[in-house]
């Protein structure tokens, strides 16, 4: 493998809040190889989100990040604001889940992006404009020149989430981070949405972190994927060989649990009893164990380590097998 | 669905416009959110109604619970006409049919406890002693697989899916027998999904009664329902059952539909064909002449001039009750294959 481009090592994160605090995440590693796609998927509050927001400073101050976060042989983490400002945007850039909400209302899109692109390359007035247009065409909005000028509430949201992605794309970055980027877009519009994201990659060569709680999402565009459970890594591995091996009972449960089109299932989905566990207090145990069809008294006892089990796979269960 | 059998409902060429209010440069327009849909449910029979947002899947089902004034068209329940009727001469029909909101954090009273909230239709219905309401309301609790305990907790205490298991509790309280759900799993967790769909897949079976399940998730739906209806801005345009709909899919909508649903498998998801339709839903406040999918049909060129001046009839193609609206589908003829059906996928 090369030299990862991103490498984030034993990331925790810790909320101060009044009822105490909370770990969102705990001892989570990532790596990201240029070019490459990571799909990172869980449910909601398993701490994905989090993460990614970590690694660019941009949790509250009641969060409390431990860890390491390499990119281009600098450190993220603890990074001063205004280094955190040169990255944010230019080398590692955002999507959002919620086009309706991440653009300001009030101003015409294609200033939105103009102030970006100035603000990070210094391009005088005019070329910013010119950037501006070639951003819109590369994301395959129509008639960019007449969509510049209009204000976000005129736009589709399909065109909402272009918009954002020009952005994101407005200084070449080498990682997009896209968090849930077709979530709030209908079926046909979403298709658009990863066939963009997809040319993208190959066109520019960009990285992408995608976070999602949708496995189709992630078997369409990830090279790698990252299940996350409770705040923890539950089991990673390469997009067909997950898909085709899946090792964690959370995994295999989740894929079950997918209604398919074309009637796989005979009759009922596969339910994972219970709920997400609060992370109020990180169990001492397995936090899965109280869903798992496998727990015995070793997961109830201690919390499994991450280990290899097939080639380049590695899954934190004590009792890890298809099936 | 037995033809002799008396439908539970049967909607007929129903129309909801709404009045846009005075807003600047809205005055007197007119919102088409649904334009002549027509169906029927049998008995203990699921209907899908399936679409993108903007469609009219909510509306129709709204109108159908009564919530909006239908604009025209009939509504019949259990062969009653329902359209009109005042709020006083619906109420005994009420306990016919009964709604499932998308959304369980808003659709549920923070001020009541659960077993309130389950208890109280049937408490307005009169269907029960108060003596027996504790007891009806602890074996509906049973039935949708919530500890007992939890009917005196305050929907603020429960997670999305006992919330979403309270409001079937509520609205089986009463044995409708027509359930409306709308998008009754779509703001739950994966995991959550599935034991709300298999309860709700169980309890129809084991109670017998006919449901209208709104969705825009077409593998839901296959899970879910004996016939599926697809709409396209306020029309249906293509009834069919699940099995011939899925595995003969007609109208380029559905095609394109079905081809852009993810598959969670990347072999079969990374070497399908798909079709993005170009462009976005028209506006419903000027839709389209003629067909109303030819702005963004890809096989507009085949079928025009025609789709711009005539609107195509939902029409029976197969004479077995696949009804599709689109000029390029005859009867006996199949439409053209844009895109591979889901079932050849998985073969």
């Amino acid at each position: 493998m090369t030299e990862p481009l991103l490498e984030v090592q034993d990331l925790s994160v810790r909320f101060n809040t009044d009822d105490g605090a909370v770990h969102a995440v705990d001892r989570m590693s990532l790596a990201l190889a240029p070019s490459e796609v990571l799909g990172i998927v869980g449910e909601s509050g398993c701490g994905k989100s989090v993460t990614a927001l970590s690694i660019l400073g941009l949790l509250p101050s009641t969060a409390t990040v431990t860890g390491s976060a390499r990119f281009e042989d600098a450190e993220l983490l603890g990074a001063s604001r205004s280094r955190l400002r040169k990255i944010r945007g230019r080398k590692i850039s955002f999507v959002f889940q919620e086009p309706m909400t991440s653009l300001n209302p009030v101003l015409r899109v294609g200033n939105q992006i103009e102030e970006v692109v100035r603000e990070h390359m210094d391009l005088p007035r005019r070329a910013a404009r010119e950037r501006v247009v070639e951003l819109f065409d590369l994301v395959h909005i129509p008639d960019p020149l007449r969509r510049v000028d209009e204000y976000p509430h005129q736009l589709s949201g399909g065109m909402r989430q272009r918009v954002m992605i020009a952005m994101a794309l407005a200084c070449d970055p080498k990682i997009l981070i896209a968090d849930e980027p077709t979530t709030a877009l209908d079926v046909t519009i979403q298709a658009g949405i990863l066939d963009l994201l997809r040319e993208l990659r190959a066109r520019l060569g960009t990285a992408i972190i995608l976070i999602t709680h949708n496995l189709g999402v992630v078997a369409d565009l990830a090279d790698r994927v990252v299940v996350m459970y409770a705040g923890r890594k539950a089991e990673e591995a390469a997009v067909g060989e997950l898909f085709a091996h899946p090792q964690h009972p959370y995994t295999i449960g989740l894929l079950g649990a997918v209604p398919r089109a074309g009637g796989a299932h005979n009759g009922r989905l596969q339910e994972i009893p219970g709920r997400v566990p609060s992370l109020a207090e990180l169990p001492g145990h397995c936090a899965f164990a109280d869903r798992c069809p496998r727990a015995d008294e070793q997961s109830w006892s201690e919390v499994p380590e991450l280990r290899q089990v097939r080639p380049d796979h590695v899954v934190a269960c004590f009792h890890p097998g298809e099936r | 669905m037995t033809p002799d059998r008396q439908p539970v409902l049967e909607v007929e060429e129903l129309v909801k416009h709404f009045t846009l209010g005075r807003g600047v440069g809205k005055g007197g327009r007119v919102v088409h959110a649904v334009d002549g849909v027509s169906f029927s449910i049998g008995p203990g029979e699921v209907l899908g109604l399936v679409g993108e947002s903007g469609s009219g899947k909510t509306t129709v089902g709204y109108c159908v619970n009564r919530l909006y004034e239908p604009t025209a068209g009939t509504i019949r329940l259990g062969g009653a006409d329902i359209t009109h009727l005042s709020r006083r001469a619906l109420r005994p029909h009420r306990r016919q049919m009964h709604i499932v909101f998308q959304d369980p954090y808003s659709s549920l009273n923070p001020r009541m406890t659960c077993g309130q909230i389950v208890g109280e239709p049937i408490r307005l219905h009169r269907l029960a002693r108060r003596s027996e309401l504790d007891g009806r309301v602890g074996e509906l609790f049973d039935a949708v697989g919530l500890r007992p305990e939890l009917r005196f907790r305050y929907p603020h205490e429960l997670s999305g899916g006992q919330r979403q298991r309270v409001g079937l509790a509520r609205a089986l309280s009463v044995s409708p027998s027509l359930l409306i759900a709308d998008e009754p799993v779509s703001a739950l967790d994966v995991s959550v999904q599935a034991s709300v769909l298999n309860l709700l897949r169980d309890l129809q079976g084991e109670l017998g009664f006919s449901c209208l399940f709104i969705s825009h998730d077409l593998a839901t739906v296959e899970f879910l329902c004996d016939r599926v209806a697809v709409m396209y801005l306020g029309k249906i345009v293509e009834l069919a059952p699940r099995k011939e709909l899925f595995a003969r899919p007609q109208h380029p909508y559905t095609q394109a539909l079905l081809s852009a649903a993810l598959v969670p498998d990347p072999d079969v998801q990374r070497t399908r064909k798909r079709i993005v339709l170009d462009g976005d839903i028209p506006s419903p406040i000027a839709p389209p002449s003629g067909c109303r999918f030819r702005t963004r049909c890809p096989l507009e060129q085949e079928s025009a001039p025609r789709s711009t001046e005539e609107e195509p009839p939902l029409i029976d193609v197969t004479g077995q009750g696949h009804f599709v609206a689109c000029h390029l589908v005859r009867r006996g003829t199949e439409a053209p294959r844009i895109a591979e059906s889901p079932v050849e996928l998985t073969r």
